[in-house]
């Protein structure tokens, strides 16, 4: 039965087994014995790896200004194992510290659950990002204080006091980014907002190791193998933004003592130009040792300076809105041109009333859009949902929807910044819910005046007017206009949306917008040098109205598209017009006239009083 | 019922398993210095790696003495069924099992993972043994030796599913297994050779001997291609002239050129070799039909067919292949660094390696592997840890319980009376041994880093059971022999 033909073979896999066993003792006889270089002489030495960390990536902004540099920190670093006669009072008295905060740091780079990549043979961060002048006193008297260190690392130097929300903070990172990220170790910094965060990982360059030899005390001795394993740090990559720092700095005084937000876009690029919340901080103090201390203490503050408002607030779009409804009823065939409806102080139909401001009835488009009638576009809005072609309010809202989402509400646009908010346009599941399906066009009358459900970011506004200023298309808002060594930006930031609205409809609206500069509600945005556009919003809300205004200009070759919302500002043409104005000249021109500097004077030292309610 | 309990004890192999208990003492005692606190040395709380390691050696020896109390005939019979239900469970774990550092292979079982590749190649090992035990099976048989392939090759297949290449690559081990029951040796050859012939051309450049740069890794190609030459000739025509006589040419002439070359005139020997192997090869075809002996051209074939793929993997390397893929086989073959990836493992295992020195720094005292600059350092790369802290002593007498167990295995296989004891045994001994050909080979930069683990010795429950599963029941087949050494 059994076959014993191939009962050699067992030698065959034998003497396998057998070579293979026998080239791996020739190998460890190889490393282990005969080749000194993985070997160090002394019996215990051990190798010490040093983390040399890379230069983060400068920022510049659209003139090569740069706005976020470096500046040497120092951290003091302890390996624990190596402290020996600790002095501890002398230690503490050198970095100005109490023996309370010493033992309980002490006792945190210990502890395993907060401190998870803690080894008593390596080197720990005992207190981070130090100035010059602080480490001064322990830096002389180190060689009193065994097993602790000092490393120069780098902390971020702001040359420009403004842009503070856009360009975010960095901070250390926290034990879940370690985890997230295997690339973060203890006491290492990450960008924790802003550009910072978008792009760490174009920032923050990649670590290099320095292996250096160590005896039996701890004292370095020297490189390893002439620094054969060594790897350089690579550092992080400069970024190009597309905001003009000036404009920015102009912007955040104009904003002062008020609660609001500016953002102005390059309509042709979607480059972001400036990016202006109020309240607003200076970005240096969220840098550095104090950052914890700071934060706390925006954090409190009722008005929330830290919250970006322009991407993190949704609002109430008011009349801005309006263009966008024009478009599209005009591209539904629910009016041209020529198409009239009454406003006789206002919307009134079916015991319903919007009121409006005096002004001659009936009006067409054109008219309408300057002197932002509401009765005009309640008319419009009313006639589209209720419109025959699409059967029920449900499908024709549903339409209108598809249209608002088109334009860029309703989602988050994808800006390269956390956190931005998505706004608010109702669809017809949303009424359906809240009026048990029976509804119409009067029932949602507000959508048409930008009103009611329809909450916007300033962003997606800005946004609306770029689009406009463009005549059908826009291309994602964006911070950041290039990246060192990189040869492109993401695909969204370049390619160009169109909106589902023919390029005629549009001239129709840039013209009422055009209008509303000539004789409208948007005549103090007008400039001898250019041909403005706009249109003003005053959004009703619970305290007083919110003042908007949207525009861009020059009108055939639009460089900039704008928005400016002050919170509780009254009307569009009380404070968003006239800064609007400011705004553009300063960017357009690229400076002030002695009448406008006045203006900034002015308005940069008006008030608005908020009260000490929570916002 | 008790007698027969004794009866087995008494033929247990007690060898086989005290080699076994001592690879997981040791293995034991190097997770605990890859992985212990050193500030306190909690050896046996559950909470530490150590403790939960003692507690599935603990939970082995169990496994194991359950497994004696199966019947030979048990085992043989439902040889399929456990395959069959093996493979069911490769299948649905695909889907099941969440995503562990991208692999889809551990199944949670509360608070227990298993991973069930680690029990297949028990199950997979078993199914063999009764597909090649059949009467009719023929090993000279293509049609046979495929369906035996498939055997191995579905559960295979199902783990590479599972994104786990690595312990899939394993079941190529039971290639040898096919190899000792008679399936042809050309396939292990050629195969062996493409890749041996591949990683020497690729690892080794050129060095400078003598006055001028010469071709390592060609020169050991080519050499290698000259000694298999004359050793096929011996298998085949034991004619020891003849195959002499191609010895003389290849090596001979090759030791010649290399004297020439260094003391007269400094030339390319490896160009000297390929005539050499050409010239040979004419010889060998020549005698062929002067002996009419057909079978020496296959040895012809190989001679030449190696030069041309030697060549052909130089230019395939060096022109077609874009630079990010040869960057990529340079790191596999740890030739490039890449300092996050396998280049960077090797290096590092290296240096722990080789400041073990030859007495080690002591249980505990390892501050390479501790410190966590090797990565895996109590799974696949645990040997690091016996080379730093019990140095050459320490990773000689591991290497040597290991050589002892698989030669003891093969053995145990041989003493078999039944084909299907002898494909069974074989088939552990070739798993282990490809296990340590792989892990050890890795952690000493000799083979391309993939993660298996060194069998009873690295960390982890589902190996060491999967292990003591698959040798134990090999321990209670071999307590049925009928014939006795």
């Amino acid at each position: 039965m059994k076959n014993h033909k191939f009962d050699n073979r067992r030698f065959v896999i034998g003497i396998m087994v057998i070579t293979v066993v026998l080239i791996y003792l020739i190998r460890l006889i190889q490393i282990q014995i005969v080749d000194t270089r993985y070997r160090n002489s002394a019996d215990n030495n051990a190798l010490y790896y040093r983390t040399v960390y890379p230069t983060r990536g400068v920022i510049y902004d659209r003139k090569g200004r740069m706005i976020v540099s470096n500046q040497p920190s120092f951290d003091v670093m302890v390996v624990t194992r190596n402290i020996k006669n600790l002095d501890t009072l002398a230690f503490c008295s050198t970095l100005d510290i109490t023996k309370e905060f010493f033992d309980s740091r002490m006792a945190d780079i210990r502890n395993l659950r907060k401190n998870p990549g803690y080894s008593s043979y390596t080197e720990q961060v005992f207190m981070a990002q130090l100035s010059f002048n602080e480490i001064s006193d322990l830096r002389e008297n180190l060689y009193r204080f065994n097993g602790f260190s000092i490393n120069q690392r780098q902390q971020r130097k702001y040359n420009y006091e403004a842009a503070a929300h856009l360009l975010g903070d960095l901070g250390e990172v926290s034990k879940t980014e370690i985890e997230n990220d295997g690339w973060y170790t203890q006491g290492d910094v990450i960008g924790k907002q802003g550009v910072e965060k978008y792009y760490e990982s174009q920032l923050r360059g990649e670590k290099g190791i320095e292996i250096l030899l160590k005896d039996a005390y701890g004292r370095i001795q020297g490189s390893y193998y002439n620094g054969e394993y060594d790897q350089t740090a690579v550092p992080g990559r400069n970024l190009n933004l597309g905001l003009d720092i000036e404009l920015q700095m102009l912007g955040e005084k104009l904003m002062q003592h008020k609660i609001g937000s500016i953002v102005a876009i390059e309509p042709k690029t979607g480059e972001i130009l400036c990016m202006v919340s109020a309240p607003s901080f200076n970005p240096s103090e969220l840098s550095g040792r104090q950052r914890s201390e700071h934060y706390q203490e925006l954090a409190a503050r009722h008005d929330k300076p830290l919250l970006n408002r322009t991407i993190q607030g949704t609002y109430p779009p008011g009349s801005t809105f309006k263009t966008s409804q024009a478009l599209t009823f005009l591209q539904e065939g629910i009016i041209d041109t020529r198409t009239q409806y009454p406003c006789t102080g206002g919307f009134v139909f079916r015991g319903l009333r919007v009121g409006c401001h005096a002004h001659s009835s009936p009006l067409s488009l054109n008219f309408a859009i300057a002197t932002s009638c509401n009765g005009y576009f309640c008319w419009g809005y009313y006639y589209m949902i209720g419109a025959y072609k699409y059967g029920t309010p449900q499908k024709a809202l549903t339409v209108w929807k598809d249209y608002m989402v088109d334009m860029g509400f309703g989602y988050a646009l994808g800006v390269d910044l956390p956190g931005e908010a998505r706004g608010m346009i109702p669809n017809s599941d949303y009424y359906d819910r809240h009026y048990n399906k029976s509804w119409n066009g009067l029932t949602t009358i507000s959508n048409a005046i930008g009103q009611g459900e329809v909450t916007l970011t300033p962003l997606q506004i800005a946004n609306l007017g770029a689009t406009i200023a463009n005549r059908g298309y826009y291309i994602t808002p964006h911070v950041v206009r290039s990246v060192e060594g990189v040869d492109s930006l993401d695909s969204a930031y370049v390619t160009r949306h169109y909106v589902n609205v023919d390029r005629e409809n549009y001239e129709i609206v840039v013209k009422g917008m055009r209008q509303s500069v000539i004789d409208g509600t948007c005549r103090s945005a007008d400039n001898d040098n250019y041909l403005v556009c706009g249109k003003t919003g005053t959004a009703q809300n619970r305290g007083k109205d919110h003042s908007v205004f949207m525009g861009f200009a020059p009108m055939d070759d639009p460089q900039i598209a704008i928005v400016v919302y002050v919170e509780n500002g009254g009307f569009g043409a009380t404070y968003g017009v006239p800064i609007g104005a400011l705004m553009m000249e300063q960017y357009i021109t690229g400076g002030l006239s002695e009448e406008s500097k006045e203006k900034v004077e002015l308005y940069s030292n008006r008030v608005i009083d908020y009260g000490e309610e929570e916002r | 019922m008790e007698r027969r309990n004794a009866n087995i004890c008494g033929r247990i192999d007690w060898l086989t398993v005290l080699l076994v208990v001592t690879i997981m003492v040791c293995g034991w005692f190097s997770i605990c210095g890859a992985s212990a606190d050193l500030e306190n040395p909690d050896l046996f709380s559950f909470a530490t790696r150590p403790g939960k390691q003692m507690v599935w050696i603990l939970c082995s020896f169990a496994v194991g003495a359950m497994v004696m109390f199966m019947s030979q005939n048990f085992l043989n019979s439902y040889a399929y069924i456990i395959y069959g239900l093996l493979l069911l469970l490769l299948l649905v774990t695909i889907f099941v099992a969440g995503d562990t550092k991208g692999s889809h292979s551990w199944l949670n079982l509360g608070p227990v993972k298993l991973q069930p590749a680690e029990f297949a190649k028990f199950a997979t090992a078993l199914a063999l043994a009764k597909f090649v035990d059949r009467f009719d099976f023929n090993p000279a048989s293509f049609k046979d030796v495929l369906k035996a392939c498939a055997i191995f090759l579905v559960p295979m297949l199902l783990i590479i599913c599972q994104n786990e290449t690595g312990s899939a690559l394993v079941y190529v081990a039971f290639l040898l297994v096919m190899y000792r029951e008679g399936m042809t040796g050309s396939v292990l050859l050629v195969g062996f050779c493409a890749i041996l012939f591949f990683i020497l051309e690729i690892k080794f450049s050129p060095v400078n001997f003598g006055s001028q740069p010469f071709q390592l890794g060609t020169w050991l190609v080519l050499t290698i291609i000259q000694l298999i030459e004359s050793w096929m000739i011996w298998i085949m025509s034991r004619n020891r002239s003849l195959s002499l006589t191609v010895l003389g040419l290849g090596t001979g002439g090759m030791l010649i050129g290399l004297a020439l070359s260094l003391s007269v005139i400094p030339f390319k020997v490896t160009w000297l070799q390929t005539a050499l192997i050409i010239v040979t090869s004419v010889f060998i075809i020549f005698r062929s039909f002067k002996d009419i002996a057909r079978r020496y051209i296959l040895v012809a074939l190989f001679g030449i067919g190696s030069v041309c793929y030697l060549f052909s993997v130089d230019y395939a390397f060096n022109e077609i292949l874009q630079p990010h893929q040869r960057t990529r086989i340079n790191v596999i073959l740890g030739l490039e660094d890449d300092p996050k990836g396998a280049g960077y493992n090797v290096n590092q295992s290296l240096i722990a390696i080789g400041s073990g020195g030859l007495t080690g720094k002591g249980f505990m005292k390892g501050t390479q592997t501790k410190l966590k600059f090797v990565p895996e350092q109590d799974t696949d790369f645990i040997f690091c840890t016996v080379g730093e802290e019990q140095g050459f002593k320490g990773s000689v007498f591991v290497l040597l319980l290991y050589l002892s167990l698989l030669l003891r295995l093969i053995v145990l296989a041989e003493r078999q009376s039944s084909v299907f004891g002898r494909v069974y045994g074989y088939s552990v001994a070739c798993i282990l041994f490809f296990h340590l050909f792989i892990n050890i080979g890795m952690v000493l930069g000799i083979t391309p880093v993939i993660g298996i683990p060194l069998p009873f010795f690295s960390y982890g429950g589902s190996s060491l059971w999967g292990f003591t599963i698959l040798l134990s029941v090999f321990l209670r087949i071999d307590c049925e022999r009928t014939t006795n050494y």
